[in-house]
């Protein structure tokens, strides 16, 4: 019993952790543009190459 | 820079289409001083710019220019499309939800059922419940309004039996859980509400994609005109902007933004956008024009009579408007099944009920085996095998080109047994096209080309597009100027040459240009419009899937006799838009008809057709009343998509029988008693992924 004290508070607050990081990355606009973020691997960054 | 506001703008921007037009346009835009930021979005083929608020919108469509794309403002017309994405992403959230909570129920429930029991097994019930609780009342709640909505109305959807089904489930769960009970169905009742999510939210992102697609397609968002102030200067007015009385200059090449009457100078305009005609008509002094024209030979100046809600155009919005109320009573395949499938299921539970308290087991005893009836029935399957079919196939239809607006156009589009063919712009192409260019002398050629690519006239683009596909350089010409209602002219060596309109009006209506030689006659070229490049295949492979067909134009019996000859179809000619309405009506008591069609004369015809398309080239309206849209000059993706759909709909019907298969095999078992929280839900996630792998072949349906 005092097992399952520790680890189910564990076991939730990493689900709600994980639900948290969906919402923050679904807010912060991360599934906005999933076929555009494919491509960008191939886009050179212009200042980066010449500063 | 200082620290002036920025201001965002929206453009959609359809031609990106690789990594190099995401670059190209993020680190080109921000070289103007104008423009901050620029981040391109390219699943929604759009830009997003902050900008200086004084950065007038010509000069940042000419940022987009000199980079060599074409961009449309998006404006208020996002206010539309925002609170559907806004469901979307609503419905995403009530996923994540429900996927933690089930998740975590589970969890606890996989130790109720490996043995836990007494207190450990209160304990686990008490902490499902708290968390299943909360889930149900956020994530329950599109089935609960929809549910509710419907049975306001006195009618039953999908939504119904599955609201009950949550609710007394849940209620006799927590009944369960307070008297130290074995069986709680917390686990089965979110894991449900998930499935379920998963298939409405992939209904609903379907949707948006398909719009995302049109509005970038829309075009009559930034038009407007160059308004005669009264101090003589022009100034670009947007159309909303345009006031009766206003006087338009209307260039060569130009759509009208309003309608009006000439005040001044002489042209042709094409109207087939707006009766299907395919011959430029002739108008002078005091002619009428209508918004939506295309002015081809010169400038003529415009006095706007009639503006927006006033227009030709708003006779035929208040027709459509009429038209799409028959759309709107159409039931989707999966209501259509709830109608019969829920009174069953309540039945089938209230029977289980009655029979195990009729011999004697007590009405606690039988309601737990009502609810496993209840549970167990639960169209889990049914909710996600039709919008995850449907999204499959949209899906590989935009890969090959068409744009499905919804599910429902989906299963329309399956059911059609005719079609009804607009020839202007749908069978045709809807442009000018140069005839015999290969006969053209090569020099000759590459002069005209020369020539051609200076000008943004129709004409001068569909000589540069024909002449270009011939493999044709251009000759070296200087000092090109371009003489307003006459064409283009140029030095060549030590000779003028001109290109133009033709002296005299030789051959009556047909379109042409000359290409003279120090003011001597070259060449004439004549311009026709042609049937797109598969039409001919095309109707005979709808022949082939049994779809009757036959055309609908505005056109005179003259011009749609060669075509209709070509094609082997009959047609109706001369049809204004009310006679196609009428005469999709009439096709429509016996036939579910699609109809095609491009042009706003259409409109109408589009919206009350069972089902209906246009080309990505049709008028604004034409594209807002259709359900799908193909894009490009083949008309073979027409017969793609209706085959796609077809499949779709053998799919779903598939999905369907396996759904009810498992109930046969499941339903007795839970009328038995056998239906513990494990065997319900292992059959629902069994029977779930089933359809789900089912409706993934379609992704290889399409060739």
């Amino acid at each position: 019993m005092n097992g399952l004290a520790l680890l189910i508070p564990i076991a939730l607050g990493l689900g709600l952790l994980g639900l948290a990081a969906f919402f923050w990355s679904l807010r912060r606009g991360q599934f906005d543009d999933l076929d555009g973020a494919a491509l960008r691997i191939f886009v050179e960054d212009e200042e980066e190459g010449t500063a | 820079m200082i620290a002036a506001a920025l201001i965002e703008r929206d453009f959609a921007v359809p031609d990106i289409r690789c990594a190099g037009c995401i670059a190209k346009l993020e680190q080109g835009l921000v070289r103007d001083r104008r423009i901050a930021a620029a981040r391109v979005n390219f699943t929604e083929k759009r830009v997003h710019l902050s900008c200086v608020p004084d950065a007038e919108m010509p000069d940042l469509i000419g940022a987009f220019t000199t980079l060599g794309f074409e961009a449309h403002p998006i404006g208020d017309a996002l206010g539309d499309a925002d609170p559907a994405e806004g469901g979307s992403r609503e419905l995403l959230r009530a996923v994540a939800v429900s996927g933690f909570a089930m998740m975590n129920i589970m969890l606890l429930s996989v130790s109720v059922w490996s043995g836990a029991s007494g207190a450990t097994r209160d304990l686990f019930h008490w902490l499902s419940a708290m968390i299943a609780l909360p889930t149900i009342a956020y994530a329950g709640r599109p089935f609960f309004r929809s549910a509710w909505r419907a049975l306001r109305h006195r009618q039953t959807n999908m939504d119904v039996p599955i609201s009950i089904g949550v609710l007394i489930t849940t209620g006799l769960s927590l009944f369960e859980t307070a008297t130290s009970g074995p069986h709680a169905y917390f686990d089965g009742v979110v894991m449900l509400l998930f499935f379920l999510l998963c298939g409405r939210w992939l209904d609903s992102v379907m949707r948006d994609r398909a719009r995302g697609g049109v509005t970038a397609l829309l075009r009559n968002m930034g038009t407007g005109a160059m308004v005669l102030g009264d101090d003589g200067k022009s100034r670009w007015t947007d159309a909303t902007g345009l006031e009766p009385g206003m006087v338009m200059l209307v260039a060569a090449g130009e759509r009208l933004a309003a309608d009006g009457a000439v005040l001044r100078g002489a042209s042709r305009l094409d109207l087939s956008l707006l009766t299907g005609e395919s011959a430029p008509q002739l108008v002078r002094v005091d002619d009428r024009v209508h918004a939506g024209t295309l002015n081809l030979d010169a400038p003529i100046e415009v006095r706007v009579s009639a503006v927006g809600g006033d227009t030709a155009l708003a006779d035929i919005a208040r027709l459509m408007g009429e038209a799409a109320q028959g759309r709107s009573r159409y039931v989707r395949i999966a209501d259509r099944a709830a109608r019969l499938y829920a009174p069953a299921v309540h039945a089938l539970a209230l029977i289980a009920f009655i029979g195990w308290m009729m011999v004697g087991a007590g009405w606690h005893h039988s309601l737990l085996i009502a609810v496993a009836v209840l549970i167990i029935t639960c169209p889990c399957a049914l909710g996600l095998a039709v919008p995850a079919a449907q999204i499959v196939a949209a899906g590989a239809l935009m890969r090959v080109g068409v744009l499905i607006k919804d599910g429902s156009a989906l299963e329309r589009l399956a059911e059609v047994d005719r079609a009804m063919i607009d020839k202007t712009g749908t069978l045709t192409l809807g442009r000018p096209e140069a005839r015999d260019l290969e006969r053209l002398d090569p020099q000759l050629q590459s002069l005209v080309l020369a020539l051609a690519q200076s000008s943004r006239h129709p004409l001068s683009e569909a000589l540069t597009r024909g002449l270009q596909a011939l493999d044709v350089a251009r000759a070296d010409v200087q000092s090109i100027r371009e003489i307003p209602g006459f064409g283009v002219e140029a030095e060549w060596g030590d000779h003028i040459v001109t290109l133009g309109r033709p002296g005299d009006p030789v051959e009556g209506d047909a379109l042409a240009t000359q290409l003279s030689i120090d003011g001597a006659l070259a060449a004439t070229i004549h311009f026709a419009d042609h049937l797109r490049p598969d039409a001919r295949a095309a109707i005979d492979a709808l022949r082939a899937e049994g779809v009757d067909v036959s055309i609908l134009s505005g056109d005179r019996a003259a011009a749609v006799a060669p075509v209709a000859r070509e094609l082997a179809m009959t047609a109706q000619t001369g049809m204004s838009p009310q006679d196609k309405l009428a005469a999709l009506a009439r096709q429509s008591a016996t036939h579910k008809v699609l109809m095609i069609g491009d042009g706003l004369n259409d409109g109408p015809a589009l919206a009350a057709g069972h089902a209906s398309m246009a080309p990505g080239s049709a008028s604004d309206v034409g594209k807002n009343a259709a359900d799908c849209i193909f894009l490009g000059d083949r008309l073979m993706p027409v017969v793609a998509a209706l085959r796609m759909a077809r499949r779709t709909q053998s799919i779903v019907r598939q999905n369907f029988a396996l759904a009810i298969g498992y109930n046969v095999i499941a339903v007795p078992l839970a009328f038995l008693g056998y239906v513990t929280p494990l065997v319900a839900a292992l059959a629902m996630s069994g029977s779930s992924l089933i359809v789900v792998g089912n409706a993934m072949r379609l992704k290889r349906a399409i060739r």
